[in-house]
C-alpha cells in the first residue's frame, strides 16, 4: 500500500517507455537528487573525502563491470588494470596537451575512450575463448597494463617515487573556478564533478539495458549460439560490451586517481582491486544497475564499519591486525551466506521488499 | 646460443614448473568433479602450511604435525563441502565461483587469526634426514662431465614428491572405489546420481583429497619461498597452468605446469631485453596461455565443448 502503481495511467508511447513510470518513483529520484546535490556537498570534508567519492569511483567502475560480466557474462578481473589506464590516460592528457584545450571533464571523457580500446584489445580473444578460460585474457590485461606503466616512466613523467601528485592546475576547468568563486580543488566541487559523471553514466547504462543493444548482450550472456542464429553478431557485441564496460571502468579509474586521492598511484589498481569490484558486482546482483551501486556502497563501508564497532565496543584492546582479520572472517562468512541466501544479491532484496511494500498490510 | 646454459634453463623451468603443477592439481581435482572455480586453492596453501609450521615451532615432531596438519585439512575439506558447496549446488557457477573467493578471504583471515601473520622459515632438512633436503646443489659436471650446469638437491626432491604424488592419485582415481564413483561424478552428475552415487560424499573426498594436496604443495612451496602471506598468490601462477592444460585434466596441469615453467624461463632470458624491461613474468605467463588459448580454446586436454541450441 506504500509503494502503489495504481492510478499510474499510460496514456501516449513516450509515457510508456519512461524510465521511471510511478509517480512514486519519480518523487523519490526528484528528492534523491535534491539531496544529493544541495546537502551532500555542505557535509563535512571527512565524509566527502573518505566515503563519498570512493564510493562514487569504484561504483561506477562496477557499473562498468556490470556491463561486461552482469548484461554480457563475460567474466572479467581485468577492472582494476582498465582503471589504471583511465587514470594513467587522464594525467598524460591534462599533462602534455595545451593548456586551454584540457579540462578534467573533456580528460576523463577520452581517457575513457583510451581505456575501452584497451579493453577491446583484450576482448578480442573473447571472440574464440569462452567461460572461465577468459579470465586469462583479463588477468592478462590486468597484469601487463600494471606492469606496462610499472616499466616506461614517461606516463608518471619521470617521476623516481612512482607517485605523482596531481598539480592544483589541473583542477582549473578553464578558470571556472575563479568565475564562480569556488574552490574547485575542494573537496565539494571535486564531489559535484564525479556525482555528475557518475550520474549521467549511471542514466546512461540504465537506459543501454532497455536498449536493443542491452538485449543484444543479454542474449548473448544467455546463450550465445542461440543469439547468433537470431542474426545477432556475437563478436560484434562482445566487443561492444567490452568497449562500454571499459570506458566505465577507465572514467572511474580517473575519479579516482583525480577527484579521491589526487594523486596518480600504481599500487592502487593491483590485482586485488579487481576483485573488490567483482564482490561489489555480485553482492548488489548481477545484471541491475542500482543493485551494483548497492553492492559498492556496501563492500565499501563494510570494513570501516567493522572496525568502527570493534574499536568502541573494545576501546582498542586488539591490535590492528586481528581487527582486520576478523573482519576478513566475517566478510567471507557474509559473502557465502548471502549467496546461499540470495544468489540474486542485493537487487533481488531490494524486489522483495519493493513486493512487500506494495502488499503491506496485507501479506497476499 | 650456449646449450649447456640453455639445458639448465630448461632443466630450472622444469622444476619450477613441478611446482605450479602441484597447486593447479588440485584446482582441476575439484573443477573436474563439481565444475567449481575453486580460488580458496592459494589460501588452502597457507593455511597447511601455516598450521603445519607452527606446530613444528611449538615442538611437535615433523610426522605428527605433518599427520594432524593433513587431518585437520580433510576436516576443512569436508566442512566446506557441507556449509559452502551443498548450499549452493546447482547454483550459477559464478556464484560459485564467488563462494570461493568468499572462503579465501574467509581462510585468509582465519588462518592468520589462529595462528599469525608473521613470516615464518621452514627447513625441512631440520626434521628429516635426507640427502636431498641438503642445500648444496648438485654439480651435474660431477657425474657427466661435458654438462656442466648446477641443479639445486630440493627441486629434485619437489619433483619426486609430486611424482609420488601424482602416482597415488593415479592409483587412487583408477584403482579403488571411491575413485572410480569419483569418475563417474566428473563424467555425468545426474548419470551417477542415477545410478546410486553418494554425489554428496563423493565432493566431500574431493575436497578432503584436494586440502591434503593443498598441504604437500603448501609444505614445498613454503620450502621454497616461505610460509607467509604471498603463498596466496600461488594461485594466480597457477591460474594459466591449468587453463592451458585444460580445466577438467590432471595430466593437463602436469604438462601445463611444466610448459608454463619453462616458457617462463625461456622468457625471462631470450625476451626480457626485447621489452626492455624487467619483471616481464608478471604477465609472460597469461600471454603464453592467451595464445595458447586462440588455437585451442579448451587447453590441451580439456574436453572440448560441442554446444547446441
Amino acid at each position: 500500500m506504500i509503494y502503489r502503481e495504481t492510478g499510474n495511467f499510460v496514456t501516449n508511447y513516450f509515457k510508456d517507455r519512461e524510465i521511471f513510470p510511478l509517480k512514486f518513483d519519480k518523487i523519490i529520484v526528484v528528492l534523491g537528487l535534491l539531496i544529493l546535490y544541495l546537502y551532500v556537498p555542505t557535509t563535512s570534508e571527512y565524509t566527502l573525502s573518505a566515503h563519498v567519492i570512493p564510493i562514487l569511483a569504484v561504483g561506477l567502475a562496477t557499473v562498468g563491470l556490470n556491463i561486461l560480466t552482469g548484461l554480457t557474462g563475460q567474466l572479467s578481473l581485468g577492472t582494476a588494470g582498465f582503471m589504471c589506464v583511465g587514470a594513467f590516460s587522464t594525467y598524460n592528457l591534462m599533462l602534455r596537451m595545451p593548456e586551454g584545450l584540457m579540462s578534467l571533464p573533456v580528460a576523463l571523457l577520452f581517457s575513457g575512450i583510451f581505456a575501452g580500446l584497451v579493453g577491446v584489445i583484450f576482448g578480442l580473444p573473447a571472440i574464440r575463448i569462452k567461460g572461465f578460460y577468459l579470465l586469462v585474457s583479463t588477468l592478462a590485461a590486468q597484469y601487463f597494463v600494471w606492469w606496462f606503466f610499472n616499466s616506461y616512466a614517461w606516463f608518471l613523467n619521470y617521476e623516481s617515487s612512482g607517485v605523482v601528485a596531481i598539480p592544483p592546475k589541473m583542477y582549473d576547468y578553464w578558470g571556472l573556478g575563479n568565475l564562480l568563486g569556488v574552490d574547485m580543488q575542494g573537496y565539494p566541487a571535486r564531489y559535484v564533478l564525479a556525482l555528475t559523471v557518475c550520474l549521467a553514466l549511471t542514466y546512461f547504462a540504465k537506459n543501454l539495458l532497455r536498449s536493443n543493444t542491452g538485449r543484444n548482450f543479454m542474449s548473448v550472456r544467455d546463450r550465445d549460439i542461440a543469439a547468433s542464429v537470431m542474426g545477432i553478431s556475437v563478436p560484434r557485441t562482445k566487443l561492444l560490451a567490452f568497449f562500454v564496460s571499459c570506458f566505465y571502468c577507465g572514467v572511474a579509474g580517473g575519479i579516482y586517481s583525480f577527484l579521491y586521492i589526487g594523486n596518480v598511484d600504481l599500487m592502487i589498481y593491483e590485482i586485488d582491486r579487481s576483485f573488490t569490484i567483482l564482490f561489489m558486482l555480485i553482492i548488489g546482483g548481477l545484471g541491475s544497475i542500482s543493485g551494483s551501486w548497492l553492492g559498492a556502497i556496501f563492500v565499501y563501508e563494510f570494513p570501516i564499519v567493522f572496525t568502527w564497532i570493534g574499536d568502541t565496543i573494545f576501546q582498542g584492546a586488539f591490535n590492528t591486525a586481528v581487527v582486520e582479520n576478523v573482519s576478513n572472517m566475517v566478510y567471507g562468512i557474509f559473502i557465502i551466506a548471502l549467496l546461499i541466501r540470495e544468489p540474486g544479491g542485493f537487487a533481488a532484496l531490494w524486489g522483495t521488499t519493493k513486493q512487500k511494500l506494495r502488499m503491506w498490510p496485507y501479506p497476499h | 646460443m650456449d646449450w649447456v646454459y640453455l639445458i639448465e634453463v630448461l632443466v630450472g623451468g622444469l622444476m619450477s614448473g613441478v611446482m605450479y603443477s602441484l597447486v593447479a592439481i588440485g584446482f582441476v581435482l575439484i573443477y573436474k568433479s563439481s565444475g567449481i572455480f575453486n580460488f580458496a586453492q592459494g589460501t588452502m596453501l597457507l593455511f597447511a602450511s601455516l598450521t603445519f609450521v607452527k606446530m613444528t615451532e611449538n615442538g611437535i615432531d615433523f610426522w605428527t604435525s605433518l599427520f594432524i596438519a593433513a587431518g585437520i585439512m580433510v576436516i576443512f575439506g569436508i566442512a566446506t563441502e557441507r556449509y559452502v558447496i551443498r548450499p549452493l549446488a546447482n547454483q550459477d557457477l559464478l556464484a560459485l565461483f564467488m563462494a570461493t573467493v568468499g572462503l579465501a578471504t574467509f581462510q585468509e583471515g582465519f588462518s592468520q587469526f589462529v595462528w599469525d601473520s608473521d613470516v615464518h622459515g621452514l627447513q625441512m632438512s631440520k626434521f628429516l634426514d635426507i640427502g636431498l633436503l641438503d642445500p648444496a646443489p648438485i654439480f651435474v659436471s660431477d657425474h657427466v662431465p661435458w654438462l656442466d650446469i648446477l641443479i639445486p638437491k630440493f627441486d629434485i626432491f619437489a619433483s619426486l614428491v609430486a611424482g609420488s604424488l601424482i602416482v597415488i592419485l593415479a592409483f587412487f582415481f583408477q584403482k579403488t572405489k571411491t575413485g572410480l564413483s569419483l569418475r563417474a561424478v566428473s563424467d555425468d552428475h545426474m548419470a551417477a546420481m542415477a545410478v546410486g552415487i553418494p554425489l554428496q560424499t563423493v565432493w566431500a573426498v574431493v575436497w578432503a583429497v584436494t586440502g591434503v594436496i593443498a598441504l604437500v604443495a603448501g609444505l614445498l612451496w613454503a620450502e621454497r619461498v616461505s610460509v607467509s602471506f604471498t603463498l596466496i598468490e600461488a594461485v594466480m601462477k597457477a591460474l594459466p597452468v591449468i587453463l592451458i592444460g585444460g580445466l577438467t585434466s590432471i595430466p593437463g596441469a602436469i604438462v601445463g605446469g611444466l610448459v608454463i615453467g619453462v616458457g617462463e624461463k625461456l622468457g625471462e632470458i631470450y625476451l626480457a631485453d626485447v621489452f626492455g624491461g624487467q619483471g616481464i613474468e608478471l604477465w609472460f605467463a597469461y600471454f603464453m596461455a592467451l595464445i595458447f588459448l586462440i588455437f585451442r580454446p579448451q587447453g590441451m586436454f580439456g574436453e572440448k565443448l560441442i554446444e547446441r541450441v
